[in-house]
């Protein structure tokens, strides 16, 4: 019996222990022993339906992986295994033409090894089948019988059950939890390793960047290839410094425009509209920014004359990821622009101010905590962006000022560094981990004291 | 009918030699609904003019109407005449700059803006452009400070913030930035009513020393302060001005019925 019918043939029992418990608990209800039962018949139906699937599901999802290696470790000991080929990925061919004999989805196989295979791995796979869906249902009868004895008018099924729900909650929200300390562990584990190979100070302070050499053996964590600071320059100077030039001017215009100058009516449309900026995908403005705006901020840098103006640079990179964050910045400033009570503003009207003077002087003054917050949020966001630098920035690890050269960022070295053909202990690839971890303290950081900012903030004027 | 009427408005103090400023049937709307209805009230020059009435009776509502602050609400129309020295203010030559120059508020709750003392206090004088330089500056701040009674409490922390100060104190502080452009009238709605029974006798005070060098038009809530602070009230219901007399005569011996009622606490 296969895991999807097993799966099946539990929920199945479940459903059945539902309606009997139900019916006993309306029975006796009906019956007039116990009139104020405790709980209502449904609350009987689930406390048995549970106490049938959980039991035998749980021993299923463990149960199905585990087989699988079960049956592998029987058909290498079957005597038809012996004339396996030692080389690794034709043996993975053949036990999976095999299996797919013994399953029955092909009649025959390539390999004349598979064939031979396919008895011993039939009988192994129905073996732990049989035993699996016998123990599966073991349990599920054990579990609903235990439950259905309980169905009395005083058993507090209502209890158990929220209980049981509030488990579920529980564990869903673990599970949360437990990936992101999962991923932190590892970060942390793989950037050891990393940092073993390679002098931390080296790391985060050298300045040359050429992780490729590093790959032979004799030079494996030579010194001088790790050096992340041109990196964590471009990464500072695309997201942090051009992407912010375009976004916290247009996004802070933008949001006292929409709270100080538009209608009701334009703000309805308009909000929305500035806001679906941001429901655009990244790999979109990814092209956007290497199609059209890489090719016309090189033009442009060579018509003013910078010879050394590239197809792929700091500016496009950041001219297009400013775009992407405005409404960030804008929606951030919009909250804190409108957490300013009316009063200011009427109290600087009425010294005589004119609108611009009272957002110049009051509104915005009053807001900054609030704006500076939602930049810091937007910064954390800049440099955690992809696609936008990849596409368009560039792999040059230089490290420059000059806007229309090629720069590389922290998260365009980390793809560079994972794709293609890899080992995975290398120090190049370690690397990444190194980068990751850099990449994301620096972003937990920022998120840390900008949402203290905003909450101090908020706080002020409650 | 005897001498107590129901329906019909005390004729307004129309022959007051000293009228500051001078309203001819205003009446103020809210999209279609009508919160002012008719109103025509001298404002005297040299008396504080209290305006009582229930909650939601249009007193704010026509406050705001003597210094345009009714501009700035979206769906608000004004209809009537308001003069201000034989100057309408509602005229299309009115610059509203200088009009809220002229005739300062203050708010319910104390409003300072997020600066320093000084900068709230020197915010309108800059705005106008009233100060030459540095000096001039500190002399009108001092001065404004002194006026408002808070001198003597921030003379030697006027960099620190003016949120920082206890609710008095701020109330205080947005009187001294009213004062700081030497407005001629000041109106202040319900400017106690944050505030604890010292400081607003505090405040009280200062009304009665700010009296004669500004017209004062308060609106209040409170019956004893009004008959403390003013020499002329205006009582409002349901958006009319009922009654507009000496405050003596009004607490004294009201001639409209609903006067009587409201100031004997029969509603309110
Ligand atoms: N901005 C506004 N928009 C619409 N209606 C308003 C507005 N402000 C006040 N009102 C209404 O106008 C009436 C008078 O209000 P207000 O002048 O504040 O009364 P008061 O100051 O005497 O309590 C009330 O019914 C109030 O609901
Ligand atoms: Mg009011």
């Amino acid at each position: 019996m296969s895991s999807l019918a097993l799966f099946l043939l539990v929920v199945a029992l479940a459903a059945l222990g539902w309606l009997m418990a139900r019916a006993r608990a309306t029975a006796f209800r009906r019956g007039g022993s116990a009139p104020r039962a405790h709980s209502l018949p449904s609350y009987h139906g689930w406390y048995v339906a549970l106490w049938t699937a959980v039991p035998a599901l749980i021993f299923i999802a463990v149960w199905t992986p585990l087989s699988a290696n079960l049956v592998m470790d029987e058909v290498m000991s079957a005597p038809a295994a012996a004339s396996l080929p030692p080389f690794e990925m034709q043996r993975v061919a053949i036990l999976r033409e095999a299996r797919e004999i013994a399953e029955g989805i092909r009649p025959g196989g390539f390999h004349p090894e598979s064939n031979a295979l396919a008895p011993a791995y039939a009988d192994a796979l129905s073996r732990t089948r049989t035993m699996g869906a016998v123990v599966a249902l073991l349990l599920a009868f054990a579990g609903g019988a235990f439950a259905f004895t309980r169905v009395s008018p005083h058993f507090r099924a209502r209890t158990r059950v929220e209980r049981l729900v509030m488990a579920a909650l529980l564990g869903a929200s673990t599970i949360a939890i437990l990936t992101t300390l999962g991923i932190i562990a590892s970060l942390l584990f793989e950037s050891a390793r990393f940092f073993s190979l390679v002098d931390p100070l080296e790391f985060l302070f050298g300045t040359h960047w050429s992780p490729q050499i590093a790959i032979r053996a004799d030079q494996a964590g030579a010194s001088g290839g790790f050096g992340a600071i041109p990196l964590f320059w471009g990464t500072i100077f695309i997201g942090a410094i051009i992407a912010m030039l375009v976004a916290i001017p247009l996004g802070l215009m933008s949001a006292i425009y929409l709270t100080q100058y538009a209608r009701p009516a334009v703000r309805r449309w308009m909000k929305p509209l500035l806001e679906m900026l941001a429901g655009v995908p990244t790999v979109v403005y990814g092209y956007f920014a290497a199609l059209t705006v890489a090719p016309a901020v090189r033009d442009f840098g060579k018509a003013i004359g910078i010879a050394s103006a590239t197809s792929e640079s700091a500016l496009a990179a950041g001219l297009v990821m400013g775009i992407m964050i405005i409404p960030f910045v804008s929606s951030m400033a919009d909250d804190s622009i409108n957490a300013v009570p009316q009063a200011m503003r009427d109290g600087s009207l009425a010294m005589g101010a004119t609108t611009s003077e009272t957002i110049r002087r009051v509104i915005v003054p009053a807001a900054l905590p609030g704006v500076v917050g939602g930049v810091l949020l937007a910064v954390s966001r800049a440099i955690g962006e992809t696609m936008i630098v990849v596409m368009a920035a560039g792999l040059a690890a230089n490290l420059t000022a000059n806007p229309f050269a090629s720069v590389t960022t922290v998260t365009t070295q980390i793809v560079q560094l994972l794709t293609g053909d890899q080992e995975f202990d290398s120090a190049k690839t370690l690397a990444a981990f190194a980068l990751g971890l850099v990449l994301f303290v620096v972003t937990l950081l920022l998120n840390i004291v900008a949402l203290r900012v905003v909450k101090k903030y908020r706080e002020a004027y409650e | 009918m005897n001498s107590m009427t129901d329906t019909v408005a005390a004729t307004p103090l129309r022959n007051d030699a000293a009228a500051k400023m001078t309203a001819r049937e205003v009446s103020v709307f809210y999209g279609a609904k009508k919160a002012v209805d008719s109103v025509s009230i001298d404002i005297s020059q040299d008396n504080v003019t209290a305006f009582i009435g229930p909650s939601g009776c249009g007193k704010s509502t026509f406050l705001r109407t003597l210094n345009r602050m009714n501009d700035t609400i979206a769906n608000a129309r004004v209809e009537g005449q308001i003069v201000l020295d034989g100057e309408d203010i509602y005229a299309p030559a009115m610059d509203v700059v200088q009009l809220r120059a002229r005739v300062g508020m203050v708010f319910q709750k104390p409003n300072p803006f997020p600066k320093s003392i000084y900068e709230n206090v020197a915010y309108g004088p800059r705005i106008h452009g009233l100060a030459d330089g540095r000096a001039q500056m500190d002399e009108i701040v001092e001065r404004s400070l002194k006026r408002a009674g808070l001198w003597e409490e921030v003379k030697d922390r006027l960099q620190d913030s003016g949120t920082a100060l206890s609710g008095g104190q701020q109330q205080r502080l947005c009187i001294a930035r009213a004062i700081a452009v030497d407005p001629e009238v000041i109106l202040m709605d319900e400017p106690c009513s944050a505030l604890d029974p010292i400081a607003t006798a505090r405040i009280e005070e200062l009304i009665h020393e700010l009296r004669g060098r500004y017209a004062i038009v308060i609106v209040t809530h409170n019956m004893q302060q009004a008959a403390r602070v003013s020499q002329r009230t205006a009582f409002f219901h349901l958006g009319s001005l009922v009654e507009y007399g000496e405050t003596s005569e009004i607490f004294t011996n009201p001639r409209v019925e609903r006067t009587k009622d409201y100031i004997t606490g029969r509603y309110g």
